[in-house]
């Protein structure tokens, strides 16, 4: 079996679509390691991506004017035991253009893996971007997941992203994002993880609402358990007239976990306005007797309300 | 036959006695309705025969079907039969209204329940019971919910608060098909015209059972506050 139907069998078995490798009218881009093993670009999109001796550069535009009609899948893994990759990419939408991206992340045997990815994207004048990137993990927890990002979200704009890391062990992940959002942009930013074992999760949004009536949203729901520790810190800055922001972090601990939350806002305008929650604690009682009045035990009960906030 | 009986049960919190030697049967497939002030211990007495953590009986016995529960949990009091739909029901991130309907019965059809009570399973079925939802949404799916779960015992606590009046309908319809279906409902109101769908009918006041029988005499007695315990035709406890 080759390294790119290896990592196809894993995909599929993770979610992923098999079949849009074999589509005409759909982009897509998958790499094992710092080997590049299928690419394919579509009208109105430029993809370049070349192989570095520890991942891959790729650089993703998508031209004036382009609605892409599917979304863009984007495959990266290491399917060996021991491992690097630092994915740099840099995604550019022009003008007037809207994409979807939906990344699967596959480390199913990863046991001393580190997965860096460094993003610059820059989302033009009433450009539309969706980013959803979901990690398969073994059950080792041998891996270093490090996505960072770096976001500009230009007038009239939208950046949605939606990270999943639910399935297999955490291992160590840190995610630091910054979006910068201008005049009448918005962006959401959630992060779902479980973690499990010895896992350490630190998370670290940041939205800088730069323009006026701007909009943002971060939104983290993290379930933690055994001896598993997280750290979440939301930060939002309203720095102009209308901005509104929302930090939301929701953290349900279990056994010996540590959760922690740090929710961070500043105001620099006197007509923006931020606002913050945060809840850490155990399973909510109420949630708890709700469902297990509907007979279900203790478990089944956990189990459906950890399930239900990282859907 | 008795279905639930209360024996005699005190319950304390710090500084206040909330039931005193308190006994309540409830008949098999018997429709019973508890009336009562605001802060009378109706919604307690309601977590007590549930088994709510934190809600012991100092005293006295709770018994279903002939067999005392006070030392069951509250998932275990479920598997007997007893259920109970809260007064105000919680929300729930990422459930969706379908799975929340057949929580222990997926191969179920939810949308005949979810009619029940007065809401197309087309709009709601694929919704999340979070904040999306109001709380008389919400309200009525739990009660949707309680029916599909095909109790022996079903505690409605207050099943009309945050209903509007011309949706009242839908909860008799709620209460006569679980009754119907063989289960025995305790039935805690405010409204008359909900009690009157009862068989009975018991008013709490000052931690005891003060009047049982006809729901309009329990009414007609709960309006005019003759409370025994009182002494007085106007309750000072009220």
């Amino acid at each position: 079996m080759s390294e790119l139907e290896d990592l196809m069998k894993v995909f599929g078995e993770s979610g992923g679509d098999k079949s849009i490798l074999g589509i005409h009218d759909i982009a897509h881009l998958v790499a094992s390691g710092h080997k590049i093993l299928s690419m394919r670009a579509v009208e109105g999109i430029e993809v370049k991506a070349e192989e570095t001796a520890t991942g891959i550069d790729a650089n993703i535009r998508i031209l004036e004017g382009i609605i892409l009609k599917h979304p863009v899948h984007i495959c990266f893994g290491v399917l060996h035991k021991k491992g690097i990759q630092e994915i740099k990419m840099n995604v550019q939408l022009e003008k007037d253009s809207s994409a979807e991206f939906i990344a699967h992340c596959i480390f199913p045997k990863a046991e001393k893996v580190r997965h860096i990815m460094d993003a610059v994207v820059e989302i033009g004048e009433n450009s539309k971007m969706k980013y959803s990137e979901i990690h398969y993990h073994g059950i080792s927890g041998g891996i270093e997941v490090i996505p960072k990002a770096v976001v500009k979200v230009g007038k009239n704009g939208r950046y949605l992203t939606d990270f999943s890391l639910t399935t297999g062990r955490v291992g160590k992940l840190g995610i630091d994002y910054t979006v910068e959002v201008g005049e009448n942009a918005v962006t959401e930013l959630i992060v779902r993880v479980f973690g499990h074992g010895n896992d350490e999760i630190k998370i670290q949004e940041k939205v800088v609402l730069k323009g006026e009536n701007s909009k943002g949203l971060i939104k983290t729901r993290v379930a933690i358990e055994d001896k598993s520790q997280a750290e979440i810190t939301g930060i939002t800055e309203g720095n102009a007239k209308g901005a509104r922001g929302h930090v939301d972090c929701l953290e349900i601990i279990k056994d010996g976990a540590v959760g922690k939350a740090i929710p961070i806002v500043s105001v620099s305008h006197p007509l923006a306005k931020v606002t913050h929650e945060a809840a850490i604690g155990s399973v909510d009682k109420k949630q708890l007797e709700t469902l297990m009045a509907h007979r279900l035990t203790p478990e089944e009960a956990v189990d459906i309300i950890v399930r239900g906030i990282l859907k | 036959m008795a279905l639930l009986k209360i024996k005699n049960i005190t319950y304390r919190v710090p500084e206040k006695e909330i039931f005193s030697n308190l006994s309540l049967v409830v008949e098999k497939e018997e429709v019973h309705a508890i009336l009562g002030k605001n802060g009378t211990g109706k919604s307690t007495l309601a977590y007590l025969i549930m088994g709510c953590e934190g809600y012991v009986p100092d005293s006295g016995k709770i018994l279903f079907e002939g067999k005392v529960i006070n030392g069951l949990k509250l998932h275990e009091r479920a598997q007997l039969g007893i259920t109970l739909a809260w007064q105000e029901p919680v929300r729930f991130e990422g459930i969706s209204v379908r799975d929340f309907l057949i929580l222990k019965n997926k191969e179920a059809d939810p949308s005949p329940y979810l009619e029940m009570v007065g809401l197309l399973p087309e709009l709601y079925l694929g919704r999340i019971m979070d904040k999306t939802l109001s709380g008389g949404e919400r309200k009525r799916i739990e009660l949707a919910s309680i029916v599909a779960l095909q109790p022996k015992f079903a505690i409605l606590d207050e099943p009309d608060s945050g209903i509007d009046m011309l949706s009242i309908q839908d909860i008799l319809n709620v209460i006569a098909t679980l009754k119907k279906n063989g289960a025995s409902v305790l039935l805690i109101t405010h409204r008359e015209e909900i009690a009157k769908i009862a068989d009975r009918a018991s008013q709490i006041c000052n931690g005891k059972i003060v009047c049982t029988g006809a729901p309009d005499n329990v009414a007609e007695y709960y309006k005019t506050r003759k409370c025994e315990i009182c002494s007085s035709e106007e309750c000072v406890y009220v």
